[in-house]
């Protein structure tokens, strides 16, 4: 094996013989064969150059590139300014590593401060962190935040999105805090049902607007049933919304998380993502990850330190109450980049182009005969409309270079960012309508 | 370093001040807070926690250490010094002060030591 290997051909051999076992390929038995890509041989020569990139573009020339995407569900296909990017590739933020040895690394710290200065002016919260990998974690680590001896499980309302859920339940097995998940009634979170689950041991609510369905949630009444049984309450909201809709501070929210892949990330197969987590002064030395502070050095400069570590795991060890100690630092940046450019005037641009596109499409939608809003109720970029048989729309629209919104038993989650023309809908219209007549 | 007179103490270095037989408060000594340097958070226990002597029941941090703080006695947290959550360095100025915690229904003592005791055991380290 190469020089990169740290095992010498005996260490290996005597972990083996530990094992019971005699050769490397034993070891991988559980990976079925058809998967195994075996370890590269001295048979296996390398490719050149040339023949990489032709096999990378071979590869690539097989991806589908899509006219319009009218599918969201947690990843959004927004228009990102080639100044985006063309910022965020400069090889110094590029090639930079997580600061192991944090105030040599003053330009990593300042854009870790202004991501979080940025995040506290959207979310109208008091802190922020670095940031965490993606919107399901935030939520979970959100959760965790809450909990105490005495109040142990968290609420979950049903209508937030599914992975959020799951990767909050996998939170809660590892910290003993027990999900449980609030019924949702004609797509929203069902409050007279939520008001019979806050009990005395119940932490947290954790409420996604808009959610899963597109839907905005009344927030301000599950709030406010949540805070009056000493429940602390998490908001988990598309940071586009928050340029028409009123922040978490404004909520009573105790902490407010989500994703900022809406904001100049590309969609790239799902990832990665950037979460962000904001919360109240209160809970500060709750929140997890690394937290960029402002100081002066010793000649009174302004200079940038990483702040409050006591909290973190590498100091408060068993006892630290999250693992998390790096984040997708480079997405955050991105995004940063993203909303400096765009500003507050540009953002809320693309949220109203979003809002109304959505609502013309909806609204053009649901004069086809068969085809229905499924749920009322306000919504912003996403809904959900009954339809008859979404496989075969999904495959049309195909055929058209438009990929379809997210088929969903017996509908489709559609939704419409500033990306999409009125051509191009209406168009969508006319394959769906035809879809339809022949179901 | 300031060993209080009429207090006991452990070897873990926090201090006892008993108001009644089953009734003291609790702290850490002058000796401790200057080894752990300037304290940046306290951990309080809550009130109605049941510690035990020689167990942990809270923890404090300087700006780059948690440090455990041992429970002398065995009893129940009756109040907490909630000035510390505002005011960590409280502890740094005047550690026999500072008390942490009231610990009331006191049903048994750990291994305490009086001044003298606790002067010679710092002696010792």
């Amino acid at each position: 094996m190469s020089r990169y290997t740290p095992h010498t051909q005996e260490e290996t051999r005597a972990m083996l013989t530990s094992l019971g076992l005699s050769t490397l390929d034993d070891l991988f038995q559980d990976i079925p064969a058809s998967v195994r890509h075996g370890l590269p041989g001295e048979e296996q020569k390398g490719l050149t150059q040339m023949e990489t990139m032709q096999a990378m573009e071979e590869l690539a020339s097989r991806n589908t590139r899509y006219r319009l995407t009218l599918r969201g569900a947690g990843c959004y296909d927004h228009f990102i300014p080639p100044i985006v990017p063309q910022l965020a590739n400069k090889k110094e933020f590029l090639s930079a590593y997580t600061p192991y040895q944090a105030e040599l690394s003053q330009g990593m710290l300042q854009a870790i401060f202004e991501y979080q200065t940025l995040i506290c002016e959207l979310t109208g919260m008091d802190v922020s962190n670095a940031g965490v990998y993606d919107f399901a974690t935030a939520a979970a680590e959100s959760a965790v935040m809450c909990r105490d001896r005495k109040r142990t499980a968290a609420l979950v309302s049903a209508a937030a999105h599914p992975d959020t859920l799951a990767v909050m339940q996998t939170y809660g097995f590892g910290t003993n805090t027990e999900v449980r998940v609030v019924p949702q009634k004609n797509g929203r979170t069902d409050l007279i049902a939520l008001q019979a689950m806050l009990t005395d041991d119940v932490a947290s609510l954790y409420v996604q607007q808009p959610n899963f369905f597109g839907l905005l949630e009344d927030v301000p009444a599950l709030f406010e049933a949540a805070r009056a049984a000493g429940v602390k309450c998490i908001l988990g909201v598309n940071p586009m919304t928050l340029a028409l809709l009123p922040g978490g501070g404004e909520l009573g929210a105790d902490i407010v998380c989500g994703d900022m892949q809406p904001f100049g990330l590309p969609m790239a197969y799902g990832g990665p993502h950037a979460g962000f987590m904001a919360c109240t002064q209160a809970m500060l030395r709750r929140l997890p990850g690394r937290i960029a502070g402002q100081t002066a050095d010793a000649q009174g400069r302004r200079a940038f330190v990483l702040t409050l570590q006591a909290r973190e795991q590498h100091i408060r060890r068993e006892k630290s109450s999250s693992n998390i100690c790096t984040n997708h630092a480079h997405c955050a940046l991105t995004a940063s980049i993203y909303l400096t450019y765009m500003g507050l005037q540009g953002i809320t641009a693309v949220a109203e182009s979003c809002l109304s596109k959505a609502h013309y499409f909806a609204e053009e939608l649901c004069k086809i005969p068969g085809v229905s809003l499924r749920y009322e109720g306000e919504f912003f970029h996403e809904f959900v409309t009954d339809l008859p048989d979404p496989a075969a729309v999904e495959q049309a629209l195909h055929r058209q270079g438009v990929l379809s919104g997210l088929p969903v038993e017996g509908g489709m989650l559609w939704c419409v960012t500033e990306k999409a023309s009125k051509t191009l809908l209406d168009s969508v219209v006319n394959v769906v309508r035809e879809v339809c007549e022949h179901a | 370093m300031e060993i209080k007179q009429g207090l006991l103490y452990t070897k873990s270095h926090e201090w006892v001040e008993f108001l009644d037989d089953t009734t003291a408060l609790v702290g850490i000594s002058d000796h401790a807070q200057h080894a752990l340097g300037d304290l940046v958070f306290v951990n309080l226990p809550e009130v109605g926690d049941t510690v035990t002597a020689g167990k942990m029941f809270c923890d404090v941090e300087s700006v780059k250490a948690v440090s455990d703080i041992y429970a002398p006695v065995t009893g129940t947290v009756a109040e907490i010094n909630e000035e510390l959550l505002d005011a960590p360095e409280k502890i740094n100025q005047s550690a026999y002060d500072a008390w942490i915690a009231k610990v009331e229904a006191i049903t048994a003592r750990g291994d305490l030591m009086d001044t003298d005791a606790y002067t010679a055991y710092l002696g010792t380290l």
